[in-house]
């Protein structure tokens, strides 16, 4: 009954979609209010539906129906309760219905929270989304749909993929898709105002904080999957180059340069065009990570089972929303306008080149993903591309970017003097070399790379610190008090502050991780001692567990510096009886300075095993990177000039005028 | 120099700077390319004699061997009509099983031995790599051709 009852809400809300995402059009370009107020009620019906579509398949999940098919594949009845109810997106059809469920919580927001828009912008804003919503909905209707029943039904189900029955099963894939789905709001706002002709300003204040909540998101989901992939994968890898990763990487780097362009466009009225260009990229990429992680078409952890139906309708779904949106835009984007002139020298120039930077990055990730699926599907052979092209020419391509990131801040905005810059940043310059030296060699080997990086990390820490300190100077003459001086600073100001100093805390992490870890696969004996990073690993034996839904041999390493215990690591060899399937869970002691990590390989003969001990220098100033880079997006979104929400012009006049000294 | 010398010279810095860029990204993705190649493929001699590539197929039943030092490890892959030897030092994956899928990646020693430098066996919930499937089916393509080209004889 309850998944009938999720399957005709499925439909429901499809209709809604249908309605939310033509008539309110309509009713816009004939005149008609009562077809363009339909737009908000169609919208949150829809919510109302697509949530009862949800909570039915969750529900089933909760209760073990397993003659619900997507069920039997996916559950178990041994499954501890939080998995099975994330486990609603551990297949296809459920992280479609996410996928849905997510784009409909945004629509519901921008119902609730984008009030002070005009009429008409609103109302084809929340069109646009319906339209999005509606081929998502037509594709899990007609090719995926999770509520089949399974007849007869079976006792029990198959259970959750092992590798997937982990914390960052519950939150992952869900923070990931706030972040992917969110820039369909930025998307919706693009074609809405090349529908409008209305692109200024006003356009560039209502996109930016919606736009930075999904990059937030993005960001957090990136991180968690590249930290999940850390621990759970076994290797102590934190990201591979894996084509579904490089699927949420290329929207997160669009992401970024619109979030920079946005800001130009806000400040200056400049880039609009090519602001626009990019929310419609960075939804694109996002489609087409979708795509990629859907279709089958790759060989990952993410890849799911073909039905090459589901391939062809997201193929045209694709072509039909991204050339669409760029048919639009031809038609429409010489009308806004090109802004305000700039000097060759000055910040807007900086942001273009940051900009550009970021395009041609993920160009070149574009690429090394692409091509090869390319090759496949024109039958010239299966070939992949080797992480060795990502590293090389990703790095290349962003460090001059990392480069200007110290001196854009600095610039004036129209025209600004590279002299004048210079000598503020003289300092760090020093800084920076002098670390790029002296890091390498205390860590004990020098190397270029380890140089560059360190530089690199250094110099973006240390400019942006020397922001901060210029921002206090000139401002030190109308507010000598420091305090208040520091309170009267714009919360977005410390925003950009937090998310510059996370990239350079994330490239001195890459750096020293990639330059000195160390790694030994061993075969270990009771009581045998491994030495690794000058540190003593004692393999103390195993012993057997017993999990909810698995059974486990556990082993006992103690890590002894100079004698002195410093971690108890206990490794795991898992066996999940239902998929007959084998895990490794690694254990790892995390630190500031290095993670030390112990992971089983296979028992061998008289109780020995082959066991892999790594260590991990500064691994975890990536993820805390990361999470500095979207603290500092939450700063930058709790700026007093987006919390205006319902005054009027005059406020957001005066806001402005601030907006420009930032 | 006067502002409009030195946008024009910014421009060509910048034109030099992109194409510089995409000598370096093409070369750099030619040098990165590995290639896929069944057993079949193998054994008629079409796999590079040097460098790195990938064979995928069925992981042969009862083939897999622990070499005495514990950490070497020897398995034959088999798209069903052919099969090769494999060897590996380190921990395989989890996934990694006998008759199920496998894709490994490395390069032929004199011998005919592939030595794996990395084995995925990274799958899709029917644990089968989509280029292990494909292995399988071109395997089972070229059987039923020729099955039916003897019929063809009788």
């Amino acid at each position: 009954m309850i998944p009938e009852i999720g399957q005709l809400s499925l439909i429901l809300a499809f209709c809604f979609a249908i309605l939310q995402g033509t008539l309110p059009l309509i009713g816009v370009w004939k005149n008609n209010a009562m077809l363009s107020n339909l737009a908000v009620p169609a919208a949150r019906t829809q919510f109302v539906f697509i949530a009862i579509t949800f909570i039915c398949l969750d529900y089933s999940f909760f209760a073990n129906d397993f003659s619900v098919l997507y069920v039997a594949s996916n559950s178990n009845s041994h499954l501890p309760l939080a998995y099975r109810l994330a486990a609603l997106w551990g297949g296809h059809e459920g992280s479609m219905i996410l996928w849905v469920s997510i784009l409909s919580v945004w629509t519901m927001a921008v119902t609730l929270f984008a009030k002070s828009l005009p009429e008409t912008f609103r109302i084809r804003l929340i069109a646009v989304m319906g339209m999005v919503s509606m081929g998502f909905l037509a594709f899990i209707i007609f090719t995926s749909n999770p509520f089949e029943r399974l007849i007869p039904a079976v006792l029990d189900g198959r259970d959750l993929n092992p590798l997937l029955q982990d914390p960052g099963m519950v939150f992952h894939p869900p923070v990931l898709y706030m972040g992917y789905v969110g820039f369909s709001v930025a998307f919706a706002f693009a074609i809405a105002a090349l529908l409008d002709g209305r692109l200024d300003i006003t356009w560039a204040r209502w996109t930016r904080p919606w736009t930075t909540v999904a990059w937030v998101f993005l960001t957090l989901g990136i991180a968690f999957g590249s930290k999940w992939a850390y621990y759970e994968l076994g290797w102590g890898g934190w990201w591979f180059w894996d084509a579904v990763e490089n699927a949420s990487f290329m929207p997160w780097l669009v992401g970024t340069a619109l979030i920079h362009s946005l800001a130009v466009t806000e400040k200056r009225d400049a880039f609009k065009v090519w602001t626009v260009l990019l929310s419609i990229c960075a939804f694109s990429l996002s489609l087409l990570g979708t795509f990629l992680v859907r279709s089958g078409v790759l060989t990952s952890v993410h890849a799911f089972a073909t039905d090459p139906r589901r391939g062809i309708f997201i193929l045209m779904y694709l072509v039909v929303v991204i050339g669409g949106a760029l048919l639009l835009f031809a038609l429409r984007a010489p009308k806004v306008g090109l802004g305000e002139r700039f000097d060759v020298v000055s910040r807007e120039s900086m942001l273009l080149t940051n900009n550009v930077v970021l395009v041609a990055a993920t160009g070149s990730v574009l690429l090394g993903t692409m091509y090869p699926l390319l090759m496949d599907a024109l039958g010239a052979g299966k070939i992949s591309v080797g992480p060795p092209y990502f590293d090389t020419v990703f790095v290349a391509i962003m460090a001059p970017g990392l480069f200007l990131m110290g001196l854009g801040p600095l610039a004036k905005w129209k025209k600004a003097s590279l002299p004048e810059i210079g000598s503020r940043l003289r300092v760090a310059a020093v800084i920076s070399f002098v670390s790029s030296l002296l890091v390498p060699i205390v860590m004990g080997k020098l190397t270029l790379m380890t140089a560059v990086g360190v530089f690199m990390g250094i110099w973006v820490a240390s400019t942006t610190l020397i922001l901060l300190r210029n921002r206090i100077k000139t401002r030190r003459v109308a507010t000598p008090n420091l305090i208040e001086n520091l309170k009267g600073i714009p919360l977005a100001f410390y925003g950009m502050l937090l998310a510059h100093l996370g990239i350079g805390v994330f490239i001195l992490g890459v750096t020293l991780v990639k330059g000195y870890e160390s790694e030994q696969d061993l075969r270990m004996e009771k009581n045998d001692v491994a030495k690794a990073g000058g540190l003593a690993f004692k393999f103390e034996g195993t012993q057997e567990i017993a999990g909810p839904n698995y059974v486990s041999t556990q082993g006992t390493f103690t890590v002894t510096s100079k004698g002195k215990v410093v971690a108890v690591l206990q490794p795991e060899k898992r066996f999940y009886p239902v998929q007959g399937s084998v895990m490794t869970e690694a254990a790892i002691q995390p630190g500031v300075v290095k993670d030390m990590y112990v992971s089983l390989g296979e028992p061998l003969e008289n109780g020995a095993w082959s066991v892999r001990i790594y260590i991990k220098p500064f691994v975890q100033w990536i993820w805390a990177g990361a999470i500095l880079m979207a603290l500092g997006g939450v700063l930058a979104l709790l700026d007093r000039r987006y919390r205006i929400v319902n005054k009027k012009a005059a406020l957001a006049a005066q806001d402005l005028q601030e907006a420009y000294e930032v | 120099m006067k502002a409009r010398h030195k946008r024009l010279g910014l421009i060509v810095a910048g034109l030099l700077l992109l194409v510089i860029a995409a000598v370096l990204i093409t070369k750099s993705f030619r040098s990165n390319l590995v290639f896929f190649f069944t057993p079949t493929q193998v054994e008629k001699g079409e796999a590079p004699k040097s460098g790195n590539f990938r064979i995928g197929g069925l992981v042969e039943n009862g083939s897999l061997k622990r070499l005495p030092d514990g950490l070497h490890v020897q398995f034959k892959v088999t798209d069903t009509a052919k099969t090769m030897l494999v060897e590996y030092k380190g921990i395989l994956p989890d996934l990694f099983k006998e008759g199920k899928g496998v894709v490994a990646e490395g390069k032929l020693n004199t011998n005919g031995l592939f030595e794996a430098d990395q084995v995925l066996a990274k799958h899709d919930e029917n644990y089968m790599p989509p280029e292990a499937a494909a292995a399988l089916a071109a395997a089972k393509a070229a059987k039923t051709k020729d099955s039916s080209a003897k019929e063809g004889v009788k």
